[in-house]
């Protein structure tokens, strides 16, 4: 449809970020040391670690289920798949910026947050497509799971791959190199993975514990990360598995994986909605 | 459907433009307009303002003073309409290198709601013009400067445009292929009365122009078509070449009462009837001179006379 003086008039956000969001997908796969980053590095990792610490790793003695190392770092390996994905695909920001391709679609007549969701849901799906590859691995290792709870399993991915790559989203949209962005990945999304419960588990507050031991459960347990994690445990392993582990219920982990992915959006849309000099190189 | 506030005849109205970056000011105080169907250069050295007046114009950065109308549309409050009707070509390669070039143009299609048959129309009519039909499913990281242009350019016009923006389009293209281009740039103006607007380091592509605004320092310090900025000149020009160049140029000053300035170490007179005075000039000052040259006054002759300075001023100072 055109109007009187020839110009296009169905301009659609939706087109837009659809079409960004496929972009995003396409160049993922056309860059193969993306794909074995982000999924190569978790697994090995998980491998390493989990067979490595096994026998340092001890639940409390009382604990009946008592699980491996393997079997506990399993649900963490899961979301630092997430994350690692969310970052790269986020790091592409930077790139596009840097190499033209951004100006673009910034003078396109869509609205900004059409971009924001085009690129986080882009970056999402990858994420999520790892983590459910890195799940079907894990039926090799006997991991048994009925078919909701595996559905919920990965809208839960899903909603924390969207709160993850809007954090990224929000880190990289001012970086001016990739490498600032590495200092911050160091500096914020590994500790955050890292005082998630992904790699050990919450210190609990039983009362005789030291205050170093308090400081760390609270900064876990404030750490929305926390909840992704513990979301992803609790559909995976039965409350006997989880017995000695910290771990919140399941709808507080719904809730704050929600809110997390939310206001995290709602922030890559209004940083990105912002238009100053700092849009250019 | 918004309607376009003001007067038709002119693509683009502004006054009293200025941008700044912190406390540096880019451009002061723009005025000028440019007709539907024009091409129009904005010349001017590095940093001269240009690409500042083409970041305001492509809505990359807000018009922070002044009043600019493109196509009747305020650009301050009806940004979206100036953008869904103006094409923008970058000098950064604004493709992504890991799709094809089909891909490209189908991207930045869907960003303008162009779809379907209407895409697949245009997409064809477009490749074929430009000549990348064969090229479409090849990656465009392994397509030469030249090529990419091309489909820079398919990428802008896929909405059809009626104002198209081109930011150094010559950029990193060699001869043949910035005649290619100036050849699509002329079709395209007189085929579909698209107004072009290009900005460009380059004197002798500014003079393809139908206009030039050259810009100095962020303002503009001559408009025109490239002939009538030359003839302003008032006659050829004369080059000497001396070894004190003040003093020969004092000299002639007090024993012809002409102007003589010297830029850059050499002296420059504008003369009409400038052959004539080759040999008096030779004649009275031969031991003083080097050389001289005469020669149609260029638009660079036109800058230096407006801005005192060579074009290539930065480069001057560096030497």
């Amino acid at each position: 449809m055109t109007d009187a003086d020839g110009c296009a008039t169905a301009t659609s956000p939706w087109l837009a970020a659809k079409t960004l969001c496929w972009r995003e997908i396409v160049r993922f796969f056309r860059q193969r040391n993306r794909v074995i980053g982000a999924l190569g590095q978790p697994i090995l990792f998980w491998l390493l670690f989990g067979m490595g610490l096994s026998r340092s790793f001890r639940m409390s003695p009382d604990a009946e289920g008592g699980q491996s190392f393997l079997e506990y770092y399993f649900p963490g390996t899961l979301v630092l798949i997430l994350l690692f994905t969310a970052i790269f695909a986020t790091i592409s920001i930077i790139e596009d910026r840097r190499e033209g391709f951004l100006q673009s679609v910034l003078v396109a007549p869509v609205p900004r947050w059409s971009m924001v969701l085009g690129k986080v849901m882009g970056g999402s799906l990858i994420a999520l497509m790892q983590g459910i590859v890195f799940l079907l691995l894990a039926a090799i290792f006997q991991l048994t799971i009925g078919v909701q709870t595996a559905l919920l399993l990965v809208l839960l991915l899903f909603v924390s791959a969207l709160a993850l790559t809007s954090l990224g989203f929000v880190l990289a949209w001012r970086m001016e190199s990739t490498q600032g962005f590495h200092a911050i990945m160091n500096l914020l999304l590994m500790p955050m993975w890292l005082l998630s419960g992904a790699f050990f588990p919450v210190p609990p507050l039983d009362g005789t514990i030291a205050w170093s031991q308090v400081a760390l459960h609270w900064c876990m347990r404030i750490n929305p990360v926390t909840y992704c994690v513990a979301g992803v445990r609790r559909l995976v392993y039965d409350d006997v598995a989880l017995q000695g582990i910290w771990t919140p219920q399941l709808e507080t982990c719904w809730l704050v994986t929600g809110c997390f992915a939310g206001i995290m959006f709602a922030a890559a849309c209004w940083i990105a909605g912002k238009r100053t000099t700092g849009d250019l190189l | 459907m918004t309607e376009a506030t003001t007067d038709v005849p002119y693509a683009i109205r502004v006054s009293g433009l200025s941008h700044f970056y912190g406390e540096r000011q880019a451009v002061r105080d723009l005025d000028f307009q440019i007709r539907e169907g024009e091409v129009f250069a904005l010349l001017g050295p590095n940093g001269g303002g240009k690409t500042t007046l083409f970041r305001v114009l492509s809505t990359l950065i807000p018009c922070q003073q002044g009043d600019v109308k493109l196509l009747g549309f305020d650009l301050r409050t009806q940004a979206p309409e100036v953008r869904r009707r103006i094409g923008v070509v970058f000098q950064a390669p604004s493709l992504d290198k890991k799709l094809t070039v089909a891909e490209n143009i189908r991207h930045q299609a869907a960003l303008y709601g162009v779809t379907g048959k209407q895409l697949r129309d245009r997409q064809r009519a477009m490749m074929e013009q430009l000549g990348i039909t064969d090229r479409a499913n090849e990656l465009t990281e392994t397509l030469s400067g030249g090529l990419r242009r091309r489909v820079e350019l398919a990428k802008g016009m896929i909405h059809q445009p009626r104002l198209l923006l081109l930011d150094e389009p010559s950029t990193g293209l060699d001869p043949g292929a910035r005649a290619d281009l100036w050849q699509y740039l002329v079709r395209l103006r007189d085929e579909s009365g698209v107004t072009i607007i290009l900005t460009t380091h380059l004197l002798d592509e500014a003079e393809r122009a139908d206009r030039i605004a050259i810009l100095d320092e962020g303002t503009i310090v001559a408009l025109g078509q490239p002939d009538e900025l030359r003839a302003s000149i008032g006659g050829d020009m004369i080059t000497i070449e001396a070894e004190d160049a003040d003093a020969l140029a004092f000299a002639i000053q007090q024993h012809f009462s002409i102007k003589a300035a010297v830029v850059a170490g050499r002296i420059r007179l504008e003369l009409p009837e400038a052959g004539t005075w080759v040999a008096t000039l030779v004649e009275q000052f031969s031991d003083q001179i080097q050389s001289v040259t005469l020669a149609k006054p260029t638009l660079e002759d036109v800058f230096i006379r407006k801005t005192g300075h060579r074009f290539w001023h930065e480069k001057e100072k560096v030497a």
